[in-house]
């Protein structure tokens, strides 16, 4: 007995056998295994296949000088690229695609040359994923991450069919895909696009001329389900992408019901089958796929400031990203010029070939910021503010090693203040902290927003800021300066919400004498860890961030 | 290849309103769209190419140069004139140095030891437009020199042993997702307009959209064929504001309102101003009006402007509401005493 999701699967290979270049392509969400290897074996093949990968440079894929074979021929020798000609691209590692080699592609599939690109995503994590740019850009995306060998069979490669007329849709089928594709949360047009070329191709391959009821049933079940971010039924009360959804698709939908026998009941059925039954959980704890960072799987790029460290040289080729290593190239080409010089008497000089290049590596590491931000109000103002002193530089302390840039934010009375400005420097950071006010209100919205600005702007010149919050009470004073509680606390949470968004590391510590769920709260719109510390000494304040911060 | 036809892209009025303005005065500076995925953007831009006019350049002329004495003494070009398509130059995420700016041609420099230049893209781009997908993910060092050459109009090249400078003028057009990732507010100044766009939320122009494109992609020829009438009639229309450029008057009232504006909005430099300038007589151009109109500056304002604010992370309402807003308070009442004295 095959699993459902695998029928599925060889359907939308036979379809992608049918019109790999209309379709655009798989995402395939499998972890390498004997499930995946028995779906690539049926593989369509109507192009040939190419393997890329992650770190594919510009020479293969659009093709170029062979600076190693012209050096050898002494004259130029030229190479095709990958995507000269029409081709079924495969790419593993999919999760890993930097976005440079994304848009890339993107672009070869958006120009209609007949690309097809089969993307193996072999995430384990739901952050892990093929990014969006590219996903949105493939007709059908299969997860078959929960399926075992017994539910899979053995599948031959479709054979690719004769030219063949391709089948008609009328127009009210084509208003079914794109009313559900909007009840379905699915913003992006090429969705319904896609859906509409499947269902065609699905009554091709079913010996059928006109597009039928099943054919947007296949459709709806391949291409629109599995992009859903609403369920159909929620689109009423839950605001989706498209504003207006659920309300214009019922009412303009009614009268095309009554004549064609409610299909929209029945593909809405077909695709709430396909839902992950925690899809609303996902949306709720804002972690699905649309509302991910600007992080792909494939890890920020270390933007170091500094050149870094330099890691031992491998064999490459030179594609004009990287440096050579002179030395030990030559160092690898040194044993066989005895040999070389037999071989090809006639050329004077050193013999090196194209496998004795040995290019540098470097790992860069960006440097960090930690900006902490400090609540100087009240009472405990003095006692709070000398432990985070102590903690910036117990911190600074070991920066060198740790590469870590400090800044300091403390807000009182009406106004948060940049106390000091990033920096590693020691004494620099003891003249400023010498002398620090304290007292007044909680300004915290004020607090957070100087640190978001800062943030903002140290992450232009490359550091890595993550904002750790120091704070034992509420707020009170309103971002511009009033003091009511209640704005204050929205404004709060509100630049919380931002700094949750864009992506900022933050963390929370509570220094209060009894830890308040209020600042748990914070700590989880601001989506970091929160850290109950009363009665915190430097000390330990350092080791807890230290902790809290490299798992 | 056959692009899709600029003319039936359904809806996105701002955005194609904007590519238009450029067209017309490609002083502007660039276009910015910024959306969701599946809008279209890529479309239009790639559309673009099959809808401007042609160019007059040099034969052989790898920087498009328009006449002889412009042809920079290291390209080996022809003597005659040609007409071209205006060129759109696609500038990858990723792409380094060396193809942005040109380098050596490593092809001369192996097989004849001669020491020569390879042009780049901003080469390929001048006179035309340099599109950047994915523009916010663009490095930064890739982006400083784009700032540098867009501003200068001239590409300097100083390396390997290579002194070269060409001109380097394009409209540079970027897009991208807010989602992933913000531009630098520097970058973002350079764009002289820019665009937000939305999948469209009304059904039956969903369903437009897809059934154009399905259109488009059974037969192409015969949509093209079915399109060609409207093209033909936007590409005299472009060309005729173009030509018509410099006869637009600009009153007193209308420099005053555009300032108003600007003060009220709080944008940062005087750019803001000679933008919405520029676009409104482009708007002016396109419809043939003759002068430069309040109307003309309200249809364009919210593009020319709605990048230049200074961000405030409490309002949620985005910057397109807080120019709409000051539209109305500004033009709202003393619109008739503005244009009336």
């Amino acid at each position: 007995m095959t699993h459902p999701a695998w029928d599925r699967a060889i359907l939308a290979l036979s379809l992608l056998a049918l019109d790999p270049g209309g379709l655009g392509g798989v995402w395939i969400r499998c972890r390498a295994g004997p499930v995946r290897d028995r779906l690539l074996a049926a593989l369509p093949s109507p192009l040939a296949q190419r393997r890329l990968h992650p770190d594919i440079s510009d020479t293969q894929l659009y093709g170029g000088l062979d600076l190693t074979a012209t050096m050898q021929a002494g004259h130029v020798v030229r190479q095709d690229g990958i995507l000269a000609k029409a081709a079924m691209l495969l790419l593993p590692m999919a999760e890993r695609t930097p976005p440079g080699l994304a848009g890339r592609l993107a672009t070869a599939l958006d120009e209609d040359k007949g690309h097809c690109l089969v993307a193996l995503d072999e995430g384990a994590d739901p952050e892990e994923q093929l990014p969006p740019a590219l996903a949105d850009r493939l007709a059908f995306h299969l997860d078959l991450s929960d399926l075992g060998h017994h539910d899979t069979a053995e599948v031959t490669a479709p054979i690719p069919v004769e030219p063949f007329e391709m089948a008609k849709a009328d127009p009210d089928q084509l208003k079914e895909l794109v009313l559900l594709a909007a009840r379905l949360g699915v913003s992006s047009l090429r969705a319904p696009l896609f859906a509409l070329r499947a269902a065609q191709r699905n009554a091709v391959l079913n010996g059928r001329t006109k597009v039928d009821q099943a054919d947007l049933v296949a459709a709806t079940e391949l291409v629109l389900a599995p992009r859903a971010t609403c369920l159909p039924d929620a689109a009423e009360d839950t605001p989706p992408p498209p504003p207006p959804p659920g309300d214009t698709a019922q009412d303009q939908s009614d009268p095309g019901d009554v004549e064609t026998g409610l299909p929209q009941e029945i593909l809405l059925e077909a695709a709430r089958a396909m839902l992950p039954p925690d899809l609303l959980a996902r949306l709720a704890s804002g972690s699905g796929s649309r509302n991910r960072g600007g992080s792909s799987g494939s890890g920020s790029k270390k933007r170091g400031n500094r050149r870094g460290r330099p890691l031992p040289s491998r064999p490459g080729r030179l594609d004009g990203t990287n440096r050579i290593d002179l030395i030990a190239t030559l160092r690898a080409a040194a044993p066989w010029q005895t040999l070389r010089r037999q071989q090809s008497p006639r050329r004077s000089g050193l013999h090196i070939r194209a496998g004795d290049i040995r290019v540098r590596q470097y790992q860069e590491m960006s440097d960090r910021l930690l900006i902490f931000v400090v609540d100087a109000s009240g009472s405990a103002a003095m006692a709070r503010l000398a432990e985070a002193k102590g903690a910036v530089e117990l911190l600074l302390a070991e920066a060198y090693a740790r590469r870590d840039h400090v800044a300091l934010v403390g807000f009182r009375g009406e106004s948060a203040e940049l106390l000091l400005p990033p920096t590693r420097s020691l004494v620099q950071t003891k003249r400023r902290l010498a002398a620090l006010p304290g007292g007044g209100g909680t300004p915290m919205a004020a607090g957070l927003k100087t640190a978001l600005d800062l943030a903002g702007q140290t992450r232009g010149r490359g550091l890595t800021p993550t904002v750790i919050l120091l704070t034992d009470g509420r707020a009170n004073i309103a971002l511009d300066g009033t003091a009511n509680r209640e704005r204050a606390q929205s404004d709060a949470a509100k630049l919380a919400r931002t700094i949750g968004a864009q992506g900022l590391p933050a963390l929370v510590v509570d220094t209060s004498a009894r830890p308040q769920a209020q600042l748990k709260e914070l700590a989880h719109t601001l989506n970091g860890p929160y850290l109950p510390l009363p009665r915190a000494d430097a000390t330990r304040l350092g080791a807890a961030v230290s902790a809290a911060l490299d798992p | 290849m056959t692009v899709f036809p600029f003319t039936a892209i359904v809806g996105q009025d701002e955005m194609k309103q904007a590519m238009i303005l450029t067209a017309i005065d490609p002083s502007i500076g660039g276009v910015l769209v910024f959306g969701d995925r599946g809008t279209g953007k890529s479309t239009a831009v790639r559309a673009l190419s099959g809808l401007l006019p042609q160019i007059q350049v040099v034969k052989g002329s790898a920087t498009n140069a328009c006449a002889l004495e412009e042809v920079p003494e290291w390209e080996s070009a022809g003597t005659e004139l040609v007409s071209a398509p205006t060129p759109v130059v696609d500038l990858p995420l990723g792409v380094t140095e060396d193809r942005v700016t040109g380098s050596l041609d490593i092809e001369k420099a192996l097989a004849r030891g001669e020491k020569a230049f390879e042009p780049g893209l901003l080469a390929r781009a001048n006179r035309g437009y340099l599109y950047i997908d994915e523009v916010n993910l663009l490095e930064d060092h890739i982006v400083d020199l784009l700032l540098d050459v867009a501003q200068s109009g001239e590409n300097v090249v100083e390396r390997e042993g290579l002194s070269i400078r060409h001109p380097a003028r394009f409209v540079l057009v970027g897009s991208g997702n807010p989602e992933e990732g913000e531009l630098r507010p520097q970058l973002l100044d350079r764009f002289g307009l820019s665009v937000e766009v939305g999948s469209p939320t009304d059904i039956d122009e969903r369903v437009e959209v897809i059934r154009r494109r399905d259109e488009f992609e059974n037969d192409r020829a015969g949509f093209m064929a079915k399109w060609d009438a409207e093209q033909a009639a936007l590409r005299a229309r472009i060309v005729a504001a173009k030509a018509a450029l410099p006869d637009q008057h600009t009153p007193d009232e209308t420099l005053k309102a555009c300032a108003e504006l600007c003060i009220a909005l709080g944008s940062d430099g005087l750019r803001g101003e000679l933008t919405l300038l520029r676009a409104a007589r482009a708007l002016a151009a396109f419809e043939g009006a003759g002068s430069v109109r309040l109307p003309h500056i309200k249809a364009v304002a919210a593009s020319a402007l709605r990048h230049r604010l200074r961000r405030d992370p409490l309002d949620e309402a985005g910057s397109s509401a807080r120019v709409a807003r000051m539209l109305d308070q500004v033009f709202g009442e003393p619109k008739i005493a503005a244009v009336g004295r």
